[in-house]
């Protein structure tokens, strides 16, 4: 979904699809949308990103990796991390969610079917590995703050689930 | 300083996260069990990244040379604003949830307040952090029931919490004078206001637990203006160690 007020020269995109989240190898920042904006003014570039989680270390090395890769094609660099609008997991292109799945993370659902699985216990979320929604919430929190933990009550397989954040 | 109020206001948010996000930080590697472990710690995580954005700003208010890290490792006891309930111990897990509900709900609240603020960052800062919070708030509420409706055992403990940490709820909607001010100039949340739905909110979600809701009116306050209960020193004393021995350290 191409969402609000995000500005990215497209010269500067095929650089920006190369880098990718630390913590979720497979997903592009560029599909994860926390890149706001980017352009060039007097040769150099001025990127502006959003967290996805307050507290998410990621952040930071991301910014470290956007620098990197426009270095590497020849751009100088200035990140600058804002809050507003603050990120949604809205954002997360298709190709993105795509990812996510390959990768073994059940994409986020929309905000109501989300609160009925990890409030209500409904068993919606697809397995990962089988494709069976006969699954089930073991906790809210999972490996990253972004996450939280499932298991396939049919393959037994457990896996992540991206919580919706809106 | 320009705008003392402002930065003070901003210190008396942050803190409360950042003495919480370390009681919950001591739990890694030490929860009941690994997912109860990682959740305490995630929480933690927000947290201590929602006390970054505020204490950014309020290096930009102080507009002089101290840091994020100054403000957060370098003060003493008495300059912390944090309220008496966030720097209660982790007694039990019993208590570590209470602790967690009693403040989720104000916190909750509070920031979905904030979001209405007149300056665009405290704003922005509350829009960000009020979905996290929601998810703490969720979970807590979420072990409140489990405990407090459990086995006779869990119950009752969960029971003991909450009694024993009541009397610190009261100092949630006490108003300082930097408070005030920033009420006033439409940036600032009426605390004052929030009480009302808050007991209601807590007494549904223990009667859901089938817990008594603690009838004590007697309240200890004094955090907010910077008197703290014992707690407080042993907790600064492992979260300023590094700091201190091993000086300019970022975070």
């Amino acid at each position: 979904m191409i969402t609000e007020e995000q500005n990215i020269d497209e010269i500067l995109i095929p650089i920006l699809e190369k880098v990718f989240d630390p913590e979720i190898p497979v997903l592009s920042i560029m599909d994860m949308g926390v890149v706001r904006s980017a352009f060039i003014k007097n040769n150099i570039v001025k990127v502006e990103i959003t967290p996805t989680y307050s507290g998410c270390p990621a952040m930071d090395v991301i910014g470290d990796d956007i620098k990197l890769a426009l270095k590497q094609a020849g751009y100088e660099s200035k990140i600058e991390l804002i809050l507003h609008p603050a990120w949604t997991t809205d954002w997360i292109t298709p190709r993105g969610r795509k990812a996510l799945e390959d990768y073994g993370i059940a994409a986020p659902l929309d905000a109501e079917t989300d609160k009925d699985v990890l409030l209500n216990g409904k068993r919606i979320v697809k397995c990962t590995n089988c494709g069976s929604t006969n699954t089930r919430l073991v906790s809210q929190f999972g490996s990253t703050a972004c996450k939280a933990q499932f298991q396939c009550d049919d393959c037994q397989e457990p896996f992540d689930y991206f919580k919706c954040l809106k | 300083m320009k705008n003392e109020n402002l930065y003070n206001y901003i210190l008396g948010i942050a803190d409360n996260s950042l003495i919480l996000g370390q009681r919950l930080g001591e739990l890694t590697g030490h929860g009941p069990s690994l997912e109860t472990d990682i959740a305490c710690t995630n929480i933690s995580l927000d947290l201590f990244g929602q006390v970054r954005s505020y204490f950014q700003y309020a290096t930009k208010i102080a507009g002089d040379d101290r840091t994020e890290d100054d403000i957060a490792m370098l003060r003493k006891e008495r300059e912390y604003k944090n309220v008496l309930l966030v720097e209660q111990p982790n007694t039990n897990f019993a208590y570590t949830m209470a602790r967690q509900f009693l403040f989720d709900v104000y916190h909750l609240a509070f920031l979905a307040e904030l979001q209405k603020s007149t300056d665009l960052t405290l704003s922005a800062i509350a829009n960000k952090c009020i979905k996290e919070v929601s998810y703490h708030e969720r979970f807590s509420s979420d072990w409140i029931k489990r405990l407090g409706d459990g086995t006779e055992e869990s119950k009752a403990k969960m029971q003991e919490a909450i009694d024993g940490l009541w009397t610190y709820t009261d100092e949630l909607f006490h108003q300082t004078e930097a408070d005030k001010a920033m009420v006033a100039e439409g940036i600032g949340v009426d605390v004052t206001k929030l009480k009302d739905a808050y007991y209601a909110r807590v007494s549904e979600i223990l009667e859901e637990s089938t817990l008594e809701t603690p009838e004590s009116k007697w309240f200890q306050k004094g955090g907010k203006e910077g008197i703290h209960t014992e707690h407080l020193g042993y907790l600064l004393a492992e979260l300023q160690y590094m700091q201190r021995a091993y000086p300019n350290m970022e975070w």
